[in-house]
């Protein structure tokens, strides 16, 4: 038999699972998949824990419910990868041997890489909301804060879903103005980009939004080190921002595995060089990347990598036939924004055009609004739970193209 | 498209003032592009220019952090070099596109 291991059963490895084994010969291909973790964790839902709005029961099943019954599933943890031999050690001593690798194991907030972060405020007035752990910790804490300097802090440029900083920040407002105490809550939000995203027409929205609801804007803050005697934040120029509560977007990086693997590339991160068009990796042609876990440039979000599974099924396909790789990832993404009292945006794009205004059409459903606040998009990213359930994670057809489509967008003169 | 004649030369940059093609680029005109924002160009700017360069032409995504990892000088450093916002700055200076953010 043949062996395909795909390392990591998160949104991408799980997809990849169950779309391989739909397509694969049985007779020859024999899939495994390895994760450390036997729970599922609906990765969007950590947003809404902290202020109540889902409980940890709605992010949580078990891994197995999503992976089809054919495939091995061993609970274990990858040590390290060895691209010449085609081995992957597993921390209980276990060798796997493979033919094609496919990896996709994420990435994760790592505290750590920062001074003062993960210190004596940790879980007390420091906290994230990237991890379920964070966001539980969180919810318990916003129960009880009675107000202050509320402030959100990026600690790099490259995070997985880059909106749900701003997306906190945005049911923050809703949540305390609820609760009546908005007035006691001086919320600041503090970025190392140059302004509230990064591409121009959905920065102009954002900063708008951030004005209206009395959101003050530290752009080009990159953080250094964390004071915590003094409570603020100081950056590598030396600028400070004092905090009573801070939300930290903590240093997000691939897996230690791949570090120990010598995999990563040189912003030290652990993000994998992978082409970006293949997803095939840079230097070896049997291993494959998707998911958080690439150096792409583009959003690290769930709907990029199920975008990404379309694409790497046919490469898969075409690879173990002996073929050329044909089918080209454009870095689509799409993201519903959350904006607070029950509405939210959508933003639609790839590597070469960024989000435009108009409509984006959604096959059965009917078109919804790009870069305009509104209740259908906020209920668009409440769906999107049951989707991701039901549809994505077992590698359906959603009804969205795989490539983006200017289809409906309005491009200004 | 504009052109910006500096150094006795002229170069083609975008609107926000970055050459569109990095061979029009020489030292002198990095000196008086610095000029204008008042920066002095030492030996240990053009090591950081060069190598900015260098990792452009093999296509590379650029980064604070992968500048504070070259060995060449640490975030502080490279913040003390080109104060303001080090990355953008440089990029200018050394005559390549302004870095793209990815998402
Ligand atoms: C707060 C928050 C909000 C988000 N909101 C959205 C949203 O609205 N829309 C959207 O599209 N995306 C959203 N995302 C992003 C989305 O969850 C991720 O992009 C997506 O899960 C990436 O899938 P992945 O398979 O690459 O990684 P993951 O799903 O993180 O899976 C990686 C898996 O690898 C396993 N693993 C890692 N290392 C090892 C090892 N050494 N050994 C064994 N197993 C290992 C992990 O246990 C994990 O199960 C959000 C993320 C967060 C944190």
């Amino acid at each position: 038999m043949k062996k395909i291991l795909i390392l990591g059963a998160g949104t991408a490895g799980t997809m990849m699972a169950n779309k391989l084994y739909r397509n694969l010969n049985k007779a020859v291909w024999e899939i495994t998949i390895v994760d450390k973790d036997e729970n599922h964790y609906y990765q969007p839902g950590f947003l809404f824990i902290p202020f109540g709005i889902y409980q940890p029961k709605d992010v949580i099943k078990p891994k197995k419910e999503f992976l089809p019954k054919g495939v091995n599933f061993l609970i274990n943890e990858v040590e390290k990868i060895n691209v010449e031999s085609n081995e992957v050690f597993l921390q209980d001593g276990t060798t796997l041997f493979y033919d094609v690798l496919i990896v996709a194991t994420g990435t994760t907030p790592v505290p750590e890489e920062t001074e003062g972060l993960k210190d004596k405020l940790w879980y007390k007035d420091i906290f994230e909301f990237y991890t379920f752990e964070g966001s539980t910790n969180l919810a318990k804490k916003l129960e009880n804060w009675e107000g202050g300097n509320l402030v959100i802090n990026l600690a790099e440029t490259i995070i997985k879903c880059p909106v749900a900083p701003l997306e906190f920040t945005f049911l923050a407002d809703a949540y305390f103005t609820e609760k009546g105490i908005r007035d006691k809550v001086n919320i600041t939000y503090v970025t190392p980009l140059s302004g509230a995203f990064t591409k121009p027409k959905t920065t102009a929205l954002l900063s708008k939004l951030m004005e209206e609801k009395n959101i003050t804007v530290v752009p080009d803050f990159y953080l250094q080190r964390v004071d915590n005697d003094r409570k603020v934040l100081v950056s590598y120029d030396e600028q400070e921002v004092p905090f009573d509560l801070l939300i930290s977007i903590p240093v997000n990086k691939g897996d230690k595995a791949i570090q120990n693997s010598n995999m990563g590339d040189e912003d030290g991160l652990n993000f994998i060089p992978t082409d970006k068009h293949t997803l095939q990796h840079k230097k070896h042609e049997n291993i494959f990347v998707i998911g958080d876990a690439t150096n792409l440039p583009t959003s690290k979000a769930g709907s990029v990598a199920h975008f990404e599974a379309e694409i790497l099924t046919e490469n898969i396909l075409s690879y173990i036939n002996g073929q050329p790789l044909e089918a080209k990832f454009d870095g689509h993404a799409n993201c519903f924004i959350e904006t607070g009292y029950g509405k939210g945006t959508l933003i639609d794009f790839n590597y070469t055009t960024e989000p435009l205004p108009g409509k984006f059409p959604f096959a059965g459903i009917g078109p919804m609004s790009l870069l305009k606040v509104n209740r259908a998009n906020h209920y668009g990213k409440l769906a999107f739970r049951w989707v991701y359930w039901h549809m994505l994670l077992t590698g359906k057809k959603l009804p969205v193209s795989t490539t983006m489509s200017m289809a409906g967008k309005i491009v200004e003169a | 498209m504009e052109t910006l004649t500096l150094a006795g030369t002229s170069v083609d940059v975008n609107a926000e003032g970055y050459l569109t093609n990095m061979d029009q680029w020489t030292p002198e005109l990095a000196r008086e592009m610095a000029a204008q924002v008042n920066i002095e160009l030492t030996d240990k700017h053009f090591e950081v220019i060069h190598w900015l360069r260098e990792k452009q032409r093999e296509g590379v995504q650029l980064s604070i952090r992968k500048i504070g990892n070259s060995g060449l000088v640490d975030i502080k450093q490279f913040y003390a070099l080109f104060p303001g916002g080090p990355l953008k700055i440089s990029s200018k200076l050394a005559g390549i596109p302004k870095p793209a953010s990815c998402i």
